[in-house]
């Protein structure tokens, strides 16, 4: 009998793909992984849409804009636990330093008048998604079970964390794998 | 006779006039504090220290030591109280550590790292605080002041100068600077007092220094806030 494969979804929102590339430092470790995970949607396999009974979510970067929170939502209805991973995930990081900048201010320092643009307009297309007026952690707008901080959370972060949720017991940080920074 | 009193089952020697805080540095029991610094009168305000005290929850850096006293510290519910204060004190102001100076150094992180703090549980503020570069050699952070007044302690208290006070009240609460402009150059702060460099936090920074020391192999990267504080209390004694 074969135990079935825990699915774990995975996708970055307001983040740099800094903390995906922290877990791709689990390096040979991801051989053990796949023993007994299955990746379900993520930037790491092209699947567009999380299946409906997944275990566990991992969420880089925090919400930006709608479509950031319409995928939080989607995460947050077929995930099990959901775990923000990573600084801007945890407290909106680097992309919230904009939020005590007016949004109209950022858009003209970005498209209208910053040095080099060039035929300057704000982009404006049904296909782009509304930018939010603050950047938000991922806690104000669902709930969220459990916090990897980090910027990025170590591969040893995920490591700790995943096999102790794996092996059924509570997930539980060592003093070492707490950072902010 | 000397007299005790118990923290968490342990006997405690003090002399009169001490607070509890004091006692419990002296006898090597850590207690979480922010606010709290040996040097300076103490000042109450943070909260971190709590203890319960016979039954009463009180502040253990002003609170008086006295014969007989029961006092728990480390407690879950406690813990769970100080790390909800920590978390306040995290979303009332912006930490971004990841591009903050101190990041390592810095009291308040390494208090949330004791208390296994792993997010901020509480809406953010994102308020808009300034800051302050104007000085030659110090700046002010006011995006990462806890309001602990050790800074204004400092300046009274050792410099002699009053560079700094709180203002306002509650969540209108500001540090201000004492100069005709408000701004720090303009203030008779200079980069050798005592208040330039005591901030726990990085709110106040020496300009020049931020990464002389590498992010990893700072004072709280490998160290608990605990073993730190009480080494740094049996230091004050011996000299
Ligand atoms: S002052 Fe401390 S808690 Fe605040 S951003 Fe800097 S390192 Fe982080
Ligand atoms: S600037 Fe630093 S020392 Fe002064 S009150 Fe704020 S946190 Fe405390
Ligand atoms: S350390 Fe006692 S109130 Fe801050």
């Amino acid at each position: 009998m074969t135990t079935k494969k825990v699915k774990v979804a995975t996708v970055s929102l307001a983040g740099c793909f800094g903390c995906h590339m922290s877990f791709l430092d689990l390096d040979e470790r991801l051989v053990d992984l796949v023993e007994h995970v299955q990746f379900d949607r993520s930037p790491l396999t092209d699947i567009e849409h999380c299946s409906d009974d997944c275990d566990i979510g991992l969420i880089e970067g925090g919400v930006c804009n709608s479509e950031n929170v319409h995928v939080l939502r989607e995460f947050r209805k077929q995930c099990k636990i959901l775990v923000a991973v990573g600084a801007c995930a945890i407290n909106g990081g680097l992309p919230a330093m904009r939020n005590h900048i007016s949004l109209e201010d950022c858009l003209n320092e970005a498209y209208m008048d910053g040095i080099g643009v060039e035929n300057p307009q704000i982009p404006s297309d049904v296909e782009l998604p509304l930018l939010l007026d603050k950047v938000h952690p991922l806690h104000e707008v669902v709930k969220i079970d459990y916090f990897l901080p980090g910027c990025p959370p170590s591969a040893d972060v995920f490591w700790a964390f995943l096999t102790d949720l794996l092996a059924g017991r509570e997930p539980a940080l060592p003093y070492e794998l707490i950072h902010f920074d | 006779m000397t007299k005790t009193f118990v923290i968490d089952g342990k006997t405690i020697p003090f002399e009169d006039g001490q607070t509890i805080m004091q006692a419990a540095s002296a006898a090597g029991v850590y207690i979480t504090h922010l606010c709290h610094n040996p040097q300076f009168t103490p000042h109450g305000s943070c909260k971190l220290c709590t203890v319960n005290v016979n039954g009463r929850n009180c502040s253990a850096c002003t609170f008086p030591a006295s014969e007989g006293q029961n006092v728990t510290n480390i407690s879950k519910e406690l813990n769970e109280d100080r790390e909800k204060i920590t978390q306040m004190l995290f979303v009332e102001g912006n930490h971004f550590c990841p591009s903050c100076e101190k990041t390592g150094n810095c009291q308040l992180q390494a208090v949330a790292y004791h208390l296994n703090m792993t997010d901020n549980h509480f809406p953010h503020f994102f308020e808009n605080r300034e800051v302050d570069a104007s000085h030659p050699d110090v700046m002010i952070d006011h995006n990462r002041c806890i309001f602990c007044t050790l800074c204004v302690r400092a300046s009274e208290q050792v410099d002699g100068k009053n560079v700094f006070a709180i203002s306002g009240r509650g969540i209108d609460k500001r540090l201000v600077v004492n100069s005709p402009s408000g701004l720090l150059k303009d203030s008779a702060l200079d980069v050798s007092d005592c208040a330039a460099h005591i901030c726990p936090t990085g709110a106040i920074l020496i300009k020049r220094t931020g990464y002389s020391v590498p992010i990893g192999q700072r004072i709280y990267d490998h160290a608990h806030i605990d073993a730190v504080a009480l080494a740094s209390e049996g230091e004050a004694h011996d000299h």
